[in-house]
């Protein structure tokens, strides 16, 4: 123990300061969100991943999000296992046609209010995946979505960004059901 | 014994094949290669469909000689190399899906990427209209007094690709595992067809998303092999930089979470603290995390700066100040041996059958690298070791990957130390009518192959082999008999790929 409080000393933490809101994602939202209800929800949010296709980049950065630098549960954002406890689904990939059903399922077990992230190009429109036989295309095409947030993989910081900006919008507007 | 060499005589050599023969051969000469798969003499690489022509590749152990058999379809059928050769049944169940070519005398004819939600049959063969409806998919039997199943997926319940598993259990104990995949099949050999060799490294750069420097550099070898193409000495080694990286890090964070399923979640904070710093230090090198589409064919897109060297320095300097606390730590905590030692045991031969690359093959004693064992530049320069253990627990496969680190670290200093100056790309010709060519990459899984033929200049076909066409299957062997707790930690050991596999 005395060894950890010396050392806590000279060491800074890990974690790192909090992003601003993405101001394009902002933008994003600012129609998306207009009806939710936030008030309910508290400041918290329950994530519940899911992989609808993709190459398991956007994966390893959603992961990543949870190492000690990131530290997303620092503002009220947790991944959960079920989509039965979830408020947000963060959904990769361009979505498959073996997948889609998954997806859809998933989407009509979460309860309401809900709202899609899309994450990674290939969720927009189905990336450099779009055309194939195999592929349905980006996420909106099987179910409403209420944020993108780009990149091939997006680096964990346009990650939190994009999911502040959605806590912020939805705290700034919220109207009850 | 006929060695290879023999073999391949027997056939019709086809031209402008590099590096490594093709034969075009009949149905004796096929069904012979299989049986001398079966009977361990020969390694299978990989199986793979044309519209009516099928390949395989295969590796003789003793020699490390390599050649692609071909077998044309005229009737749309071939004979299952599966039949004598279990490690072809999914290959060759997949060949059926795609084009339609059926393995005759196959034990097992069941759709495997196939989930009849294409709206085709065969798409990369003669379509047909998709079945109006599917029958169930038919899981094999276990059956004895109370046993039950426990269906888990294609949705799992972590930040984890999709696939289903169906345990079959008695009380605790798994009596058997059977896997269905084909999820995230997302068509990427259709893609790939009529493509130029831009869109092409892009799409094998998007096959595995933690191999994406592995797939990316096959593919470039094998376009540069089918073009006869020199790539500038810089570019050799930074190719080198960048896969040794993406181990690291790869390796470092499956560490850290095969602990966290023991619960372990110290290991896994500081593996993932550690990962982190590879990965930023590759940002601040290469411009990207996870190094997408640094390699190309001709060389690579990105320089380093004196700076991306002094970041990767830093962040190696980090790891080897604490990642041998976190080895000790892993060595010396009983509850954590406690989970993995003698969990989910691959037995060598079954890892020497399946042909099983990277630490799945290494941990079960089996010293294919194709780093060392194919010597591809710059490697046959480099100085490492090839860490080999016989246990083939889930223990043993966390040390081959605490070796591999520490390889990497040195592989990398190496690099730095004696990285060519020069350009760092060559331009691509166009190359003409037909050319074609393989090439292998040790990625951090394992082996991955890449076969390819242009025309010119365009990608005719393209075939991508992920490791764990012969990786999963050993996974549903080595959880039998052990607890249903225990899978995660087998699961984590192995790490297979869902979309490299589904492609």
């Amino acid at each position: 123990m005395r060894k950890l409080l010396f050392e806590s000393v000279f060491r800074q933490p890990l974690t790192e300061r909090a992003p601003l809101p993405d101001d394009a994602a902002v933008a994003e939202l600012a129609t998306a969100l207009g009806q939710a209800a936030r008030r309910r929800l508290g400041r918290s949010l329950s994530i519940r991943e899911v992989d609808a296709g993709s190459c398991n980049g956007c994966e390893l950065e959603i992961h990543a999000l949870n190492n000690a630098y990131y530290d997303i549960e620092r503002f009220g954002l947790r991944f959960v296992a079920s989509p039965r406890h979830a408020d947000v689904l963060m959904v990769t990939g361009p979505v498959t046609k073996n997948m889609r059903e998954a997806l859809e399922r998933t989407y009509h077990a979460t309860p309401n209010p809900k709202w899609v992230v899309a994450v990674g190009d290939c969720a927009r429109n189905g990336g450099c995946f779009a055309g194939s036989y195999a592929v349905v295309g980006g996420v909106s095409a099987v179910i409403p979505v209420d944020l993108h947030i780009p990149g091939c993989p997006p680096a964990p910081t346009a990650m939190l960004q994009g999911l502040l900006a959605l806590l912020e919008r939805a705290d700034a507007g919220a109207v009850t059901l | 014994m006929p060695s290879l060499i023999d073999l391949t005589l027997e056939g019709r050599k086809v031209g402008q094949r590099r590096p490594w023969p093709r034969v075009v051969v009949d149905a004796s000469v096929w069904t012979f290669a299989a049986a001398e798969l079966a009977h361990g003499r020969w390694s299978l690489l990989g199986l793979w469909g044309e519209p009516a022509t099928v390949h395989m590749a295969i590796m003789d152990g003793q020699t490390a000689e390599i050649a692609v058999v071909s077998l044309d379809c005229p009737n749309r059928s071939f004979p299952s190399v599966g039949r004598h050769h279990p490690p072809a049944r999914r290959l060759e169940r997949a060949i059926n899906d795609l084009f339609g070519l059926s393995a005759e005398g196959s034990p097992d004819a069941r759709p495997w990427l196939d989930h009849n939600r294409w709206g085709v049959r065969f798409p990369l063969g003669d379509r047909i209209d998709a079945l109006p409806k599917a029958a169930p998919y038919r899981f094999l039997a276990a059956e004895g007094d109370g046993l039950h199943q426990i269906a888990v997926g294609p949705v799992h319940a972590g930040i984890i690709e999709p696939g289903h598993f169906r345990f079959t259990a008695s009380g605790e104990t798994v009596v058997r595992l059977e896997q269905r995949l084909g999820y995230v099949h997302k068509g990427i050999d259709g893609l790939m067809t009529g493509a130029s060799l831009a869109r092409g490294v892009q799409l094998a750069a998007r096959t595995s998303g933690d191999s994406t420097v592995a797939y990316a550099y096959a593919f470039s070898r094998a376009a540069e092999a089918a073009l006869d193409l020199v790539i500038p000495d810089r570019a050799v080694f930074l190719r080198a930089l960048l896969a040794e990286l993406e181990r690291l890090a790869n390796h470092l964070g499956d560490i850290g979470a095969i602990c966290n399923d023991a619960s372990f979640a110290l290991m896994h904070a500081h593996c993932g603290v550690l990962r982190e710093s590879v990965l930023r230090a590759a940002g601040a090198a290469f411009g990207h995390r996870l190094m997408r589409d640094v390699i190309v064919p001709g060389g690579v897109s990105r320089d380093i700066g004196a700076d991306g060297v002094q970041a990767i320095r830093a962040a190696l300097d980090n790891i080897r100040l604490r990642f041998p606390a976190l080895v000790e730590l892993y060595d010396n905590t009983a509850s954590l041996q406690d989970r993995t030692v003698d969990t989910g045991t691959l037995k060598p031969p079954l890892a020497r059958q399946y042909a099983a690359g990277g630490y799945v093959g290494r941990a079960s004693g089996r010293t294919f690298d194709a780093r060392r064992t194919l010597a591809y530049p710059p490697y046959d320069s480099l100085r490492f070791d090839v860490p080999v253990l016989d246990e083939g627990d889930v223990n043993a496969r966390v040390w081959i990957r605490v070796r591999e680190v520490e390889q990497s670290l040195s592989l990398i200093d190496q690099i730095l130390s004696r990285l060519p100056q020069g350009p760092t790309r060559t331009e691509v010709p166009l190359g003409g009518e037909v050319r074609e060519s393989m090439a292998i990459v040790e990625g951090f899984r394992g082996d991955v192959l890449v076969w390819l033929r242009l025309r010119n200049g365009l990608i005719e076909r393209c075939h991508m082999r992920d490791p764990s066409w012969f990786q999963w299957p050993l996974l549903e062997a080595v959880i039998e008999n052990n607890i249903v707790a225990d899978f995660p930690l087998c699961n984590k050991s192995f790490n297979c790929s869902y979309s490299g596999h589904d492609l």
